[in-house]
């Protein structure tokens, strides 16, 4: 299941502003172990952010997002109280919803 | 009504389907949503990644604009964002020039969500960024370079 | 003779020249730098340990189910705002000088009923494999992140670890005679395009101190200052100490005395 995202999500001038902190290795397959074993793949493939029910934002990743991966965007509307939803899912199949309110 | 629809759906035949499906790992909770673009993803070059996304052979535009340091202090976060002003935008996304596959992620904006991502990417070697966007149906793109260096102990 | 003066002053003025594009170049590049490392500010992927390391400070665990609420990091039990910024101290019921981790290890110990042996395995993270030493010191850390840190190094005890700690520092020794004084005794030093604190001085300890426990990009970890001290031996290619051995205990004492007065800025994020 992963450790708990960070999202912080805050309303200006009728934009909603989105900042996602995901807790998630990202390995690429392509790194090798102590041992010289290339350690597998194993990173998130798509995340999904909602704003109520409504999909804000909906990305793909490759294995290039960095570790603990980053994001931010903007979607008008929004207000102080609402929820914002965010889930991902990874490539072995892994996934993790997460809420926050907007401020 | 739409409560009782739900309930209907829930102990539906589908539903226990699904539910199946995903006990036995086959498939996951909102696969269903959206197909992860593997052949984008998994294309080496460039021209390719253009290919598997379905970008063919985008304009340059001034009216996008990728951000970033011009020096990146280790290549394993590099921050990286795109901005356009072109009109109604409904995707984006981030190639790597030199990584092993260039596309690093696309981003697919529903109306109301701004052209304005920010994110951060690996890269193996100091190499071009490229911001491919999806202006009302067109693609255009914009590059930048960032250089990557080795640091010292780390501070 | 005089054209041997001539000669001399075009490569004087060559020379200055090239120095000066140096200069230029090398302001540009810290430019750079300095934007690169705002850029990762906002956004420090720390946040989610200190999340986690609050966690597990609340939760009741170990053999004595219990929290390490009670946990006296040197201001009294529970209390963490400023506590880290106050360590290395010494403590009375152990008669030692302790830092934050090895205050945090006999707490888990003595409060929640682990063998050190249990908690210290896995003192730092690996890929997949979480360390709770990581977590924890993350989120007593960030309690400090304002305040000055403040180690005068009064107590007869802390004084003579201070002492330790700086002959520590100035010890040539290993495979390459080296010690950490040789990068970072000394101003305007730099690794590749990295800066080399003077730690012995308040603004280059403070610079250098404030910022730990740090998100480090090129590992995806946090590493508290047990873990960036005992690399930099390993990077001086001397013998590594033990984890909470009292040799880095000592140079954190010193460290700490050095950088006193400087506002915590913690976690951090660098390369």
């Amino acid at each position: 299941m992963g450790n708990p995202m960070k999202i912080r999500a805050a309303n200006k001038d009728g934009v909603t502003e989105v900042k996602v902190l995901v807790s998630h290795e990202m390995e690429t397959g392509q790194r090798k172990d102590a041992a010289g074993a290339i350690v597998p793949a194993w990173f998130i493939t798509e995340l999904v952010a909602k704003h109520g029910d409504k999909v804000v934002l909906s990305s793909e990743f490759g294995p290039s997002v960095s570790k603990n991966p980053y994001l931010a965007f903007k979607f008008k509307g929004g207000a102080k109280g609402e929820k914002i939803t965010v889930s991902w899912k990874d490539n072995k199949g892994d996934s993790r919803s997460d809420e926050a309110t907007i401020g | 009504m739409n409560n009782q629809r739900r309930t209907v759906l829930k102990s539906g035949s589908g539903a226990a389907l699904l539910g199946m499906l995903a006990a036995a790992g086959i498939i996951t909770p909102g696969m269903a949503l959206a197909d992860w673009n593997k052949a984008a993803f998994d294309a080496k070059s460039m021209a390719d990644t253009l290919k598997a996304l379905g970008a063919g052979s985008p304009a340059d535009s001034k009216d996008v604009q990728v951000t970033g340091p011009d020096i990146a202090e280790n290549g394993a976060v590099v921050p990286v964002g795109v901005a356009s002003s072109l009109p109604n935008i409904s995707m984006v996304a981030i190639l790597i020039e030199k990584n092993p596959n260039a596309l690093a992620a696309t981003f697919v904006l529903p109306e109301g969500t701004e052209a304005n991502v920010q994110t951060r990417v690996k890269m193996g070697q100091t190499s071009n960024i490229y911001a491919l966007v999806k202006s009302d149906g067109k693609f255009f793109m914009a590059t930048k370079e960032i250089k990557v260096t080795l640091g010292g102990c780390g501070g | 003779m005089i054209q041997r003066l001539l000669k001399t002053l075009v490569g004087v003025a060559t020379i200055a020249a090239f120095a000066g594009s140096v200069l230029a170049q090398d302001s540009k590049v810290a430019d750079e730098l300095a934007k690169y490392r705002e850029a990762l500010a906002d956004g420090n992927p720390a946040d989610l340990l200190e999340v986690k390391g609050e966690g597990l400070w609340s939760e009741k665990r170990g053999p004595k189910q219990a929290s390490l609420e009670q946990c006296d990091l040197g201001l009294g039990p529970g209390k963490l705002e400023g506590a880290y910024a106050q360590l290395p101290k010494y403590f009375k019921d152990t008669g030692k000088v302790m830092d934050v981790e090895s205050r945090l290890v006999h707490c888990m110990v003595t409060l929640q009923g682990f063998k050190q042996e249990q908690v210290t395995r896995q003192w730092f993270s690996k890929p997949g494999q979480d360390s709770d030493i990581e977590a924890l010191v993350t989120f007593i850390g960030a309690k400090s992140n304002g305040k000055p840190i403040n180690v005068p190094a009064s107590h007869p005890e802390e004084a003579k670890m201070a002492k330790m700690g700086e002959y520590i520092f100035y010890r040539r020794s290993g495979p390459q005679d080296f010690s950490c004084a040789i990068c970072h005794g000394q101003e305007g030093k730099r690794i590749r395009l990295q800066d080399l604190g003077n730690l012995t001085t308040k603004d280059g300890a403070g610079t250098a101190m404030k910022t730990w426990p740090s998100y480090r990009v090129s590992q995806g970890a946090v590493w508290t200052m047990q873990r960036r001290l005992i690399d930099c031996m390993r990077q001086a290619r001397w013998p590594e100490p033990n984890y909470l051995a009292d040799s880095i205990i000592a140079l954190e004492t010193y460290l700490q005395k050095n950088a006193t007065g400087t506002v915590m800025e913690t976690p951090g994020i660098k390369r």
